[in-house]
């Protein structure tokens, strides 16, 4: 069932890619502003919407390992924070592309910028601590997950109190006809593609704890030194 | 009940007790962070000064920058020092709760931080030439909650990398990103204590806002203290 699903993910994205870079250069009109920079706007707002499923994924499994002490929670955690990065790599460097178009800057120290940086800087910290933390990293990282999510709050609230260039979220409901469409297959794209990294990443956790799991009865058999 | 409350009070103060006579007995920690304290300020200053004159609003930065690294050097040397001597075991087999030797060693750690700052607000008020003790009496509130902050989160993390090889490194990795609300909070309202006449709603905002960023944290640190420390 799960390889089905697996393949089924693989299938998606494969067809997912290139339709949607057809619909956004093809088929979603110009936007009369911003001109063929909007363009990037196709991929910057999903990979928000990922980032922010991962890092809620993130802060769940840290919370239910605590709590629970399931090791699979463990790995639902880290999976989010690798993934939570990744997207927000994405993220950032995106927005930074229509930053420059839009404001004629890489980067401004708005709110919704800042914030994102801060709570992306967080993630990045999880997944350090998880390489380099040695034994205990696994509580250590879920506390500093804990920490990060209380966070997120107040460092919207003290970012907030600087002046905000990005574009409301009223964007998303302005969008009209093929744009909308557009933009709502990709974000359906990013989904797939979230799920499938999402379940490659907890396949290959698994084998690898598994690994180690042999590796140990062997070692106790002495069949490897 | 009462008496169980008794004891936990008890145990709180005989800890930081502790850690104060032993403090008092090396002065390590206090004076380790009062020299890198100003070595810090000094290096800001350097970087900071222009013909004799330093850039404007740079002083109050310079203030927390200042305390959030000397906090870091005395939250690991704090607990370094009970992993050296093998008495942080002793201190978790013994029957003070958890929550107490989390709280002990934030009061103490608070109390090291405070201490510095005798030396460092002044030296920042004569070498950037700036008000800062125009309004001693808020200036006080405000430095005494971002150390707490600090103290808190700092306090946590130490604990749960006590063991860990590379905790040097790590301990400011971890920290600095979730403080920075607090560290936003703590120059603003400091900022705002510069400026005459004193804008007492965004000083109010802020130092609100340094509360709900104490209590929210010290809560979810006693709570998890337990969770997160175990041996």
């Amino acid at each position: 069932m799960r390889k089905i699903i697996v393949f089924l993910l693989i299938g998606l994205c494969s067809v997912g890619f290139p339709t949607t870079l057809y619909l956004i250069f093809y088929k979603a009109p110009l936007q009369d502003v911003l001109y063929f920079n909007q363009k990037i706007f196709y991929y910057h707002v999903p990979s928000a919407f990922m980032m922010f499923v991962a890092i809620f994924a993130c802060g769940i499994g840290s919370v239910l390992y605590l709590w629970k002490r399931n090791p699979r929670y463990d790995f639902w955690a880290q999976t989010g924070a690798e993934l939570a990065v990744l997207f927000g790599a994405i993220v950032l460097m995106t927005g930074s592309i229509w930053g420059k178009a839009a404001w004629d800057v890489w980067w401004q120290w708005d709110a919704r910028l800042t914030s994102s940086l801060l709570v992306w800087v967080i993630m990045v910290a999880y997944v350090f601590v998880r390489h380099y933390g040695g034994i205990g990293a696994d509580r250590l990282s879920a506390g500093l997950a804990i920490f990060g999510m209380i966070d997120v709050p107040l460092i919207y609230v003290s970012v907030n109190i600087w002046r905000t260039i990005h574009p409301q979220t009223s964007v998303v409901p302005q969008l009209e006809g093929m744009m909308k469409v557009t933009f709502w297959i990709s974000v359906l794209l990013f989904c797939a593609f979230f799920s499938l990294l999402f379940a490659l990443t907890m396949a290959q956790r698994k084998a690898m704890a598994q690994m180690d799991v042999i590796r140990e009865s062997a070692l106790d058999l002495g069949v490897i030194e | 009940m009462n008496k169980l409350f008794n004891n936990r009070v008890r145990h709180v103060l005989e800890l930081i007790a502790k850690d104060l006579r032993i403090e008092f007995r090396h002065r390590e920690v206090l004076y380790t962070m009062v020299f890198f304290s100003v070595v810090v300020v000094l290096v800001f200053s350097f970087a900071f000064v222009r013909e004799g004159h330093a850039i404007d609003n740079v002083a109050v930065g310079i203030l927390w920058i200042a305390i959030l690294f000397s906090g870091t050097i005395g939250i690991s040397r704090t607990f370094d020092r009970e992993r050296q001597y093998g008495t942080m075991r002793a201190l978790l087999l013994s029957p003070a709760l958890r929550s107490a030797i989390f709280i002990s060693k934030m009061v103490s750690i608070t109390l090291f931080m405070l201490l510095t700052q005798i030396v460092v607000i002044p030296l920042i008020a004569f070498l950037f030439d700036v008000p800062l003790l125009n309004h001693l009496g808020y200036l006080l509130l405000v430095i005494f909650l971002g150390i707490l902050g600090i103290a808190t989160v700092g306090t946590v993390f130490a604990a749960m990398m006590l063991f860990s090889p590379s905790r040097e490194v790590l301990l400011p990795v971890v920290l600095y990103p979730v403080l920075i609300p607090l560290f936003i909070g703590a120059t603003k309202a400091t900022d705002t204590l510069l400026r005459n006449p004193l804008d007492i709603p965004v000083l109010y905002f802020w130092l609100k806002f340094l509360c709900v960023f104490n209590i929210v944290f010290l809560l979810i640190a006693v709570w998890s203290f337990e969770e997160l420390v175990l041996e």
